[in-house]
């Protein structure tokens, strides 16, 4: 999934995520992470949003996520969406994990 | 006058509280009581004053009380005034403190508070204090416990410094004023009380300066020095809501429910039974599902203890209540009902929770449904840490109720966003698990395995019971596995038993 444009899924809401995926030059996934619980969940959220968007074959990106306590399940539902959005696909296939 | 030959008295130097032959008396004071009311009197002129005449010095204790909660400007005031006379090294001991008093952290950076003692600490003091500010660690005690450590004298207050919403010029105060209708309202003056009892030095700090006697008093003259009138004693929005709003969360209203029904099936729901309320919307609507069971079966409640809120004051006034013991009115309908409800009596935090009294209120508990921050797999509570290791609550009554009441219920979301409520190991014990009873949670009870009495009467009442453990396995498999926090050995807190025993230590947090 090639990356073309600014993303953005999720809210500043609790237990939300929100989501910006722009385009990046070159290859590797830039991630900015902050989270209301970095010091507990911070390294599973961060797994989490990259496993996603290797699973869409997502290979450059810069990616800004605000997390307010979400659960896994939320941050691939908003990690989906932003990279569907910035891919400008319609073609979506949710149910295609990894 | 005859002449009176004292040493014709037999045994007269055995005699006590005899001091020699009368002598006349002083001029009688002819004035009136108006006049004489405005001439002598307790009043002085500002609260630097008070400090001078109370003879505070350097590595004194000072104490104030929480009644006006976030709206508090009197910790604030006096400590400004205490700075700029120069006093340093002295013990703060607060029945608590809150976000308000931040700017604590400059008179603990400058010296002139190197100690404190309270039940619990926020905002930005709290996080100041967590992340290493104090060279002492803060002591966090309950209600009972800093009262029981006041009564005996190990925790000596030398001059305590108590707002009071009105007063008269002797130092009668109260949490409320009976002579004008604008003013602000505090309610019980609980924690107050037992501070102007047991202090060298009693200073009442008010804005409404009434005619003697301020009569239903809180606080009576006899325990006070000084009266200082100020323009303000503090900001009536933060001091008290107009009524505890219900809660509305749906987890919450099933948690209440929930929680009315295992009350109901305990065996401590009866005609005449006692029970608190504690703070937090579940707890609070509890209350709401109990009333609603009362009226079912013709239950009447002899007493309700606390922390008193609007909820518990409707059921007191439709009859549900006969009496309300209240060392703290949580909201303005508490308030006005201390005020005008006969059988709403005004205790201290002796009467109320301390274990050096037998007769303690919290002893004669049925029941009391507590909130809670996080509960382990023994039951242990923590109400005064974050998930992030730093603090941000009040130990409060929660241990002194749990110990008293023969069933301590505690309530909270299996998950509050992504923190877990049921864990392993809670951060900070506050309440042993040895005295909770029962954790409702909005996923399943639990029953304490101490307690197979209670257990057996919630399956018989057809109320599904599972495991502290399977609730703590519920909520990983929601959450996934915390990485434990990371703490420095500096130990920033003490939290202390409600028998001044050390239950758990609170270490700096490791944000490196």
């Amino acid at each position: 999934m090639q990356i073309v444009t600014k993303g953005v899924a999720g809210t500043m809401e609790s237990s939300d995520i929100s989501v910006r995926i722009e385009p990046r030059e070159g290859e590797g996934i830039t991630l900015t992470l902050t989270s209301a619980v970095m010091q507990q969940f911070g390294k599973q959220i961060e797994a989490v949003i990259r496993g996603t968007l290797a699973s869409l074959g997502v290979t450059s990106a810069v990616v800004d996520a605000v997390d307010k306590g979400a659960l896994d399940c939320t941050v691939e539902a908003r990690v989906k969406t932003a990279a569907y959005r910035a891919a400008k696909c319609e073609a979506y296939v949710w149910e295609n994990r990894k | 006058m005859q002449d009176i030959d004292i040493k014709s008295i037999p045994r007269v130097e055995e005699i006590t509280a005899l001091h020699g032959a009368f002598a006349g008396t002083p001029v009688k004071d002819a004035e009136t009581f108006n006049e004489r009311m405005h001439s002598k009197n307790r009043v002085v002129a500002s609260i630097e004053e008070a400090i001078r005449l109370s003879g505070l010095r350097d590595g004194m204790t000072v104490s104030f009380h929480h009644h006006f909660r976030n709206g508090d400007f009197i910790v604030n005031m006096v400590l400004d005034e205490i700075a700029r006379l120069g006093i340093k090294n002295l013990t703060l001991a607060a029945s608590s403190l809150t976000d308000i008093h931040e700017p604590l952290i400059g008179h603990i950076k400058n010296g002139v508070v190197t100690h404190i003692e309270t039940s619990g600490l926020r905002g930005k003091l709290a996080e100041a204090i967590s992340r290493g500010l104090m060279d002492f660690p803060v002591v966090f005690r309950s209600h009972g416990g800093r009262a029981a450590a006041i009564e005996s004298g190990e925790v000596h207050i030398d001059v305590a410094f108590l707002g009071a919403p009105s007063c008269d010029p002797y130092g009668n105060a109260n949490g409320y004023n009976r002579d004008e209708e604008n003013s602000t309202s505090c309610g019980s003056l609980g924690y107050a009380k037992l501070d102007a009892l047991m202090a060298d030095k009693t200073v009442v700090i008010t804005d409404h300066l009434v005619r003697f006697p301020n009569a239903p008093f809180g606080i009576p003259e006899s325990n006070v020095d000084y009266v200082v009138k100020v323009d303000c004693i503090g900001d009536p929005k933060g001091i008290m809501s107009g009524a505890t709003r219900y809660t509305k969360n749906p987890k919450e209203l099933l948690i209440a429910k929930t929680t009315a029904d295992v009350i109901e099936a305990s065996g401590y729901f009866y005609d005449g039974f006692s029970m608190q309320m504690g703070s937090g919307g579940a707890s609070l609507a509890t209350a709401r599902f109990l009333r609603e069971k009362m009226i079912a079966s013709n239950y009447r409640a002899r007493f309700a203890l606390g922390g008193i809120t609007g909820q518990i004051v409707e059921m007191h006034e439709e009859g549900l209540i006969d009496k309300i013991l209240d060392v703290q009115s949580f909201d303005l309908i508490a308030a006005n009902s201390l005020k005008n409800n006969r059988f709403h009596q005004q205790i201290d935090a002796s009467y109320y929770a301390s274990y050096r009294n037998r007769g303690a209120a919290v002893n004669q508990l049925d029941f009391v449904v507590l909130s809670a921050l996080e509960i382990d797999t023994d039951f242990n509570v923590n109400v005064l840490t974050g998930s992030d290791g730093v603090i941000r609550g009040a130990i409060g009554g929660h241990p002194d109720t749990a110990a008293g009441a023969s069933l301590a219920v505690v309530v909270a979301p299996l998950t509050r966003g992504r923190i877990p409520s049921i864990v392993r190991r809670v951060n900070t014990i506050v309440t042993p698990g040895s005295v909770v009873d029962v954790v409702v949670t909005d996923q399943g009870v639990a029953v304490n395995p101490a307690r197979p009495d209670v257990k057996e009467k919630l399956e018989a009442a057809g109320i599904p019971v599972t495991s502290i453990e399977k609730l703590r396995e519920r909520c990983e498999r929601i959450v996934g596995i915390p990485e434990p926090i990371k703490y420095k050995d500096r130990i920033v807190g003490i939290s202390m038993y409600r028998d001044n025993t050390v239950i758990d230590l609170i270490r700096q947090i490791d944000e490196g």
